[in-house]
């Protein structure tokens, strides 16, 4: 990856700039906070869960370009799904980002977020894009917060 | 053993400052500076958290790992004498380096961290007691910080923080009066890691001893960047680290006057660090040998000692003259371009710029230079406590050797306005 503009596209930059759902679920009935201590990432992650679909989310936070777009572009791609779908793609998405799952030739559900597929060959990059989605699962299975680093670490844990 | 100084070679009377032809002459010497990143020429302004390597002290360490080695202070066999002689003339060239009274004043460790544990450990512990005060100052970095954030805990004692204003200076006035009858011991960096401010380290040793209190000085990074002189400082401890000033990891130095180092405790037991041993009493070396438990890392050491003297061969005092000059060109162009804001402008600074794109996160600043083949720190820097100071999660920051250009000053300025335009 040596031209920047394959990572950085105008998709990523615009949803960095102007993000989706950005805000809290007033009486959110699950809620994650995930936090990168590297480089100070921090999501907050709120939403409610109506008969097993995810019936309203929304995210907070500060971080990289590649952090933001992807809590902004999770937000959109996941509502409106069930707990199994959303879950199914928290695990298609680690595995784009890891390098164990190529868009291009195997079957997923992440559509558009295949734009993410570039942060494999950025290792240190890894965990901005994956930051959000460790959150969501958080989320889904009640566990208050997550961080990127010790027994939480999304990438060594799975990777 | 006391010995003369090697003078500085810059003052010889002969001009030998660093201009663009002796530059060219100094980045031959550093075959990892010719490398291609990303199909560009690498441009590495990352000194601040590690120094490149030039060729004498590459094969100062392919000539030990070749002819020399041995376990050291042993055997009586030719190899064991040769590599602990060698040894011995690195502590040597370490206090000549410092203009430390004498070489058992010298203490090799594996870096500044462990150098700041060692008196953490072998003085704090055994000094500092419940409701005693440690003063620190608030641009430390995460090691001159932990460890007496830890012996607090364990016996009750109390930090009080040097706080700093805008610029990243310490105010001093503040400092002194933060001194009171339970003020026990000073920690303090000599140049921020971060911000790349130069502290008043002289005037602020006088003002502790004043009250009796001992100082231990991070020297990380100003060691590789200026003359030191020990005495002329007069601070009880100094520590800084072999990696950052063109040396290996895995080795760095203590120095601590030598009463001080005498009274201490041991920080590790062991081997060598002994003079008998029985199940019911160990009698423990003299000093340096009573903080060198175990083998040492007698390569990266003797490595460290051709360090200082390739270092010495240029002159230390040509060295900041030469970074003072890209530090100002740096910081009057970088600080010419409209969104971009310079975090640390105190008025004595080393060769550091941090720096905020506003808009751009920093690492995404980091990833997108990297594309370029330049080279900068992205990120908090070890030093949190800065980042709170000033209000933002992290910097980017590029830091400057002896052997940077302006030309790759130049080719910094290019990629933040490439940051920038990809962003707007």
């Amino acid at each position: 990856m040596t031209d920047m503009r394959q990572l950085y596209q105008e998709v990523i930059l615009d949803h960095n700039r102007k993000p989706r759902n950005y805000g809290a679920i007033p009486d959110a009935n699950r809620h994650a906070d995930g936090h990168n201590p590297l480089c100070g990432d921090h999501i907050k992650l709120s939403m409610n869960v109506l008969e097993d679909k995810i019936d309203a989310i929304a995210f907070e936070g500060h971080g990289c370009a590649i952090c933001k777009a992807s809590a902004s572009m999770m937000t959109g791609a996941v509502k409106g799904k069930s707990v199994q779908d959303a879950e199914t793609m928290v695990e298609e998405f680690r595995g784009m980002a890891t390098g164990t799952l190529d868009p291009e030739s195997a079957d997923h559900h992440l559509g558009k977020l295949k734009i993410f597929a570039g942060v494999k060959d950025l290792p240190s990059r890894v965990k901005c894009a994956i930051l959000p989605w460790h959150t969501l699962h958080a989320a889904l299975n009640s566990e208050a917060s997550i961080s990127t680093e010790g027994e939480a670490d999304p990438v060594s844990d799975h990777a | 053993m006391k010995v003369e100084r090697v003078p500085d070679e810059g003052m010889n009377g002969e001009s030998t400052s660093i201009d663009q032809v002796r530059v060219d002459k100094i980045r031959a010497d550093f075959p990892i500076l010719s490398l291609q990143v990303s199909g560009k020429p690498l441009v590495y302004l990352d000194n601040a958290a590690s120094s490149q390597m030039p060729q004498p002290v590459i094969d100062r360490i392919v000539r030990y790992q070749t002819q020399e080695h041995s376990n050291i202070h042993r055997a009586v066999h030719y190899l064991s004498e040769l590599a602990t002689k060698e040894f011995e003339v690195a502590r040597v060239k370490v206090q000549n380096f410092l203009n430390a009274k004498e070489s058992r004043e010298i203490i090799f460790t594996r870096g500044t961290t462990e150098a700041i544990n060692l008196v953490m450990h072998g003085y704090g512990r055994a000094f500092i007691g419940k409701g005693d005060e440690i003063i620190l100052s608030g641009l430390e970095h995460h090691a001159n910080i932990v460890p007496w954030q830890m012996l607090a805990e364990e016996k009750g004692a109390v930090l009080r923080v040097i706080p700093m204003n805008d610029h990243g200076e310490l105010l001093i006035d503040q400092f002194e009066e933060l001194f009171n009858a339970k003020t026990k011991f000073l920690a303090l960096s000599h140049v921020s890691n971060a911000l790349g401010t130069i502290n008043p380290v002289k005037q602020m040793v006088a003002f502790a001893h004043k009250h009796g209190v001992p100082v231990l000085l991070d020297g990380a990074q100003a060691a590789p960047h200026q003359m030191l002189d020990v005495q002329e400082l007069d601070c009880d401890f100094y520590a800084f680290s072999g990696h950052k000033m063109c040396g290996p990891t895995g080795i760095g130095v203590l120095y601590g006057k030598a009463q001080l180092l005498e009274k201490m405790q041991p920080y590790q037991g062991g081997g060598d660090m002994i003079l008998s041993v029985t199940f019911e009493k160990t009698t423990y070396n003299v000093i340096p040998a009573k903080f060198e438990a175990g083998t040492p890392p007698i390569m990266a050491a003797i490595a460290l000692g051709a360090a200082i003297d390739y270092l010495q061969g240029i002159g230390l005092g040509n060295i900041e003259a030469y970074e003072h000059e890209l530090l100002e060109y740096a910081t009057s162009r970088v600080s010419a371009i409209p969104g971009v804001k310079i975090i640390g402008t105190a008025r004595k600074k080393a060769a550091v710029l941090s720096f905020e794109i506003q808009g751009v996160h920093p690492h995404d600043v980091g990833t997108i230079l990297n594309a370029d083949g330049i080279a900068i720190r992205t990120g908090h820097h070890c030093a949190q406590p800065v980042m709170q100071r000033f209000h933002v999660p992290a910097t980017a920051r590029a830091s400057f050797a002896f052997y940077n250009t302006k030309q790759e000053i130049d080719k910094l300025v290019d990629g933040i306005r490439r940051v920038q335009e990809m962003f707007s």
